[in-house]
């Protein structure tokens, strides 16, 4: 072991010096001096060598940005970011590289071994400069073979700008318009990465695909820009995110996915998201402000499965467009706020195809002084003939410094729609506390146990290994929560 | 010019008019300020998301109708039929020919005398209802000045229900703009049963703005019923606020049957342990009608209870709003709150929005809201067909039946059963039985 231990450390000092080396010429060249104007966004598509066309959209995302004023009537409060005061471009953040694992911050350390995160993982995650990057580069190119042969395009969208352009083109923008919203504009203007993933016809994509195994290539942006179109009769299960904790020090996240169902075909948007919620006073973490939505297509099937753990404050509503006859929509969401943690959350289904199918189950668990609100709209149009939609929304609260908020909007313009909405709120019971209790179940064990079977129907939704970890995720975010 | 210009206008005017005791006086203006400040709310306002008030205001309102008659008839028409005291309002104008208040154990003055001298008046008015954000009670906070004060005192039991009946005369041509105050104090442990409506009997347009502050006192029961049947022109804003003490029962119960446009904007604001507020509804509108329910419940004390039960149904281009909300403070440990809003939609032209919302800070409660929209079951109604039962007649039995849970809570035979014949009037049968 050892021995082990000191080969691990001259590959780390090796390692280490030679990225330190390319790292700083490349930053030099590569930053984009800070505040955003016209110059950053031309320098940026300069940068990454993009065609006229993207550039034109972009300077157009960014006028209309400029028209548009910050939303404030999610149920949130935070400081107003000062989007002059963010470098929109830079390469990837140099870190401090540690020399092993010993000197990774004791506390993550901890999470990670609960977690039960594989000690390469956690090398990589902490940004411990390792071979282990190398070898994930390498399963990472054997993926892309397997992938490739199928005709599936699984890539950065910078790569797929370059690469597939007359895709790019065709799709980009075309569920999330620039001029969607306030964040979404931000990051039509400014988006600097993100995820391009093509299904072809017929084609059943043959393993999950994640943007976890391509962080290395790319590193992850504070703007990222998905994209998934899935061509008709085809399936693929995509994952973002990891249960990791990222100590993510870009206070602003903006992302914007679009994920495209034609006919047929079926998508599966799993994430969980762990980013610094910051610390116990509610001092730092995150904003996480992402815009989601699905457009589906004849038949067609998008799930959106998410975990939220993280984040000082969460504002995202993935949603789907059941534009298509007989398409269905599904939206399973778990959202655990706890200390100062601020989530407004939910799902947009909107019906327009006739014989339309949507299911809604959100679950929020809030403790300690934080805040969860559930927010959905469950629209059904003119034509929507015999639309269908279910949609149960549960909160559990722990503690009475918390507080937990429901606005659900419900809006029909069609006789035959069925609409059924229930949603309730309650805390964990003391009885069933103290049946564990006597069972010899310590409290703490006895409230992860309870939380676990209330999410079961949103974890059953996450593929196998994910719902491993996002149920360890649960009772690690909520420790601490029961006094 | 629509009403928001013709008010400024004509502020002063309207002011002077309201006058009352110097102790308000400094509200009014207050009020008036508000007002003007915030103007109508237009559809941007969270609150009126889905209802616009465009084809309200637009209209040319005449500000100060003079009072005309009605005949003994037509209040006996729209009055229960049944023991009562009764109170009559013609154009906004007490009428004592129509009233009747032999032997009452209570207290009645009308709203100007009440605000000019007595006490429990002044002490009521502007308490309970906020004028902040409330367009429609900042504006009635300043210029009402037509209304009634109910005053029950400690531990009397109001053995007969009390009528109060606002009449638009027909002598008005001109669409009258109203705003009438009604301030209830129900005293602890008193009992008293309100039915409530407000009733154009013209052919023009009319425009109402209610508002109602109740003061419910500690061990005190109180039942309000609202119905509201208007002609087709009419339009109704009715805020009706209640504060209620320790250990007291308060419900109000809506019968949204016609009109052109009716809110309501209802309020309950729980002050004291133990006490429990209901609140049903049911709405049955067609052509050209809207309908807006707004709730609110405010439990900010523990060990109380709310319930809601409203019941919808939408023919033609009718539309319906609900927006129910329950607000449960940290301190109001095991609230119960229940609030359920049931619909169905019967045209391709009606609609529907609604957004049951829940706010929750304390952790020990129960709390929950169930929405649903749907349409007839197709095989309740075969089975009633294949026995017999012609389409319409099985139609409006199951519409019947499915309304009937929020008639249970009406204490009042008299008004249940001339809601039953307006429902299976309004379905175009006649029901022989009771359900």
């Amino acid at each position: 072991m050892a021995e082990m231990a000191e080969e691990d450390k001259v590959l780390n000092e090796v390692t280490q010096s030679e990225y330190k080396y390319g790292f700083y010429t490349n930053i030099e060249s590569d930053r984009v001096p800070i505040g955003l104007n016209e110059d950053t966004i031309r320098r940026i598509s300069a940068k990454k060598n993009e065609p006229e066309w993207l550039l034109t959209w972009r300077l157009e995302a960014y006028k209309r940005w400029q028209e548009m004023e910050e939303p404030d009537w999610a149920n949130v409060d935070y400081p107003k970011p000062d989007f002059q005061a963010i470098t929109y471009y830079a390469a990837p953040k140099q870190k401090k590289k540690l020399e092993s694992l010993d000197d990774l911050d004791p506390e993550m350390k901890e999470t990670f071994d609960k977690l039960g995160i594989s000690l390469d993982e956690q090398k990589r995650l902490a940004g411990v400069a390792v071979d282990v990057v190398m070898d994930s580069v390498s399963v990472a190119t054997t993926f892309k073979k397997k992938l490739g042969e199928l005709g599936i395009i699984f890539c950065s969208i910078s790569e797929a700008v370059q690469e597939h352009p007359e895709l790019v083109k065709k799709y980009l923008g075309k569920v999330v318009p620039p001029s969607d919203n306030f964040y979404a504009a931000l990051n039509s203007a400014v988006f600097t990465d993100g995820s391009f993933c093509y299904i072809p016809k017929g084609v059943r994509c043959p393993m999950e695909l994640s943007t976890y195994f391509r962080i290395n290539e790319a590193g992850t942006g504070q703007f990222e820009r998905t994209l998934v179109i899935a061509e008709e009769s085809s399936y693929v299960s995509y994952l973002e995110g990891c249960t990791a904790p990222m100590r993510d020090e870009n206070q602003l996240h903006a992302a914007v996915v679009e994920l495209i169902a034609m006919d047929d075909a079926e998508i599966k948007y799993s994430t969980v998201q762990n980013w610094y919620p910051g610390n116990k006073e509610g001092k730092g973490g995150v904003y996480n402000f992402v815009t989601k939505r699905g457009l589906c297509h004849t038949r067609s099937k998008i799930s959106w499965t998410q975990v939220e753990t993280g984040s000082a404050v969460t504002w995202k509503y993935p949603s789907c467009i059941l534009k298509g006859d007989h398409s269905v929509g599904e939206f399973y969401s778990v959202a655990v706020t706890n200390n100062y943690q601020q989530a407004d959350t939910g799902t947009k289904m909107i019906h327009i195809g006739k014989n339309t199918k949507s299911t809604i189950i959100s679950k929020g668990i809030c403790a300690g002084h934080s805040n969860g609100s559930y927010r959905g709209l469950v629209k059904m149009g003119k034509k929507a003939e015999n639309a269908r939609n279910f949609s149960q929304c549960d909160s559990l609260l722990m503690g009475n410094s918390c507080g937990s908020h429901t606005f659900p909007y419900i809006e029909i313009d069609n006789k035959t729609a069925k609409v059924e909405h229930e949603a309730t709120t309650s805390k964990i019971g003391e009885d069933q506390i103290f049946y564990c209790n006597q069972r010899g179940i310590p409290t703490e064990e006895a409230i992860a146990l309870i939380v676990n079977g209330y999410c079961k129907e949103v974890l059953n939704q996450l593929p196998m290994e994910f719902a491993v970890e996002a149920q360890k995720l649960l009772a690690v975010s909520l420790e601490g929560s029961v006094g | 010019m629509d009403l928001n210009g013709q008010i400024l206008e004509s502020k002063s005017q309207l002011l002077q008019t309201a006058n009352g005791h110097d102790q308000i006086q400094d509200l009014r203006t207050k009020a008036m300020q508000v007002f003007e400040n915030e103007g109508f709310p237009t559809i941007k306002h969270e609150e009126w998301k889905y209802t616009s008030l465009v084809p309200i205001l637009r209209k040319n309102y005449s500000l100060t109708a003079s009072a005309g008659k009605v005949s003994k008839e037509e209040v006996e028409k729209y009055s229960l039929k049944t023991d009562s005291y009764r109170l009559v309002f013609v154009d906004g104008g007490f009428s004592e020919e129509h009233s009747d208040l032999e032997n009452a154990p209570f207290t009645f003055l009308t709203l100007s005398n009440a605000l000019g001298s007595k006490e429990e008046a002044l002490n009521l008015f502007g308490k309970i209802a906020p004028i902040e954000d409330q367009a429609f009670v900042a504006l009635n906070t300043a210029f009402a000045h037509q209304g009634s004060f109910l005053h029950i005192p400690k531990g009397t039991r109001v053995e007969k229900p009390i009528e109060l009946l606002y009449f638009t005369s027909k002598a008005q041509n001109e669409a009258p703009f109203f705003q009438i105050r009604n301030l209830i104090l129900a005293e602890q442990a008193s009992e008293t049963q309100i039915y409530e409506r407000h009733q154009n009997l013209g052919e023009s347009a009319a425009l109402s703005n209610v508002v109602t502050e109740i003061k419910v006192e500690r061990d005190a029961i109180y039942d309000h019923y609202k119905v509201q049947n208007d002609q087709r022109d009419t339009a109704l804003v009715d805020n009706t606020w209640v504060e209620q003490a320790e250990n007291s029962f308060a419900s109000v119960d809506t019968f949204s049957l016609g009109g052109r446009f009716v809110r309501n904007n209802l309020s309950f604001l729980q002050r004291g342990e133990h006490c429990e507020s209901k609140m049903y509804g049911i709405t049955m509108i067609g052509e050209n009608q809207l309908v807006d329910h707004h709730t609110l419940v405010d439990h900010k004390v523990p060990n109380c209870q709310s319930n809601q039960l409203y019941k919808g149904i939408y023919t033609d281009n009718a539309k319906g709003v609900f927006n129910g909300k329950v607000y449960v403070h940290s301190e109001a440990q095991k609230t119960n709150a229940f609030q359920q809003n049931d619909n169905v939609l019967l045209d391709d032209l009606a609609s529907l929005d609604t957004k049951p919302q829940l706010e929750i800070f304390a952790d020990d409660v129960k709390c929950s809201h169930g929405c649903t929209i749907g349409q007839l079951d197709e095989d309740a109604m075969f089975y009633l067909k294949s026995r017999g039962i012609r389409d319409k007649e099985a139609r409006a039995m199951l519409l019947y039946a499915f309304c009937m849970d929020a008639l249970a809570g009406v204490k009042l035979e008299e008004l249940k059963s001339k809601l039953k014949s307006v429902l299976a009037k309004k379905l175009g049968v006649e029901l022989d039985f009771d359900l």
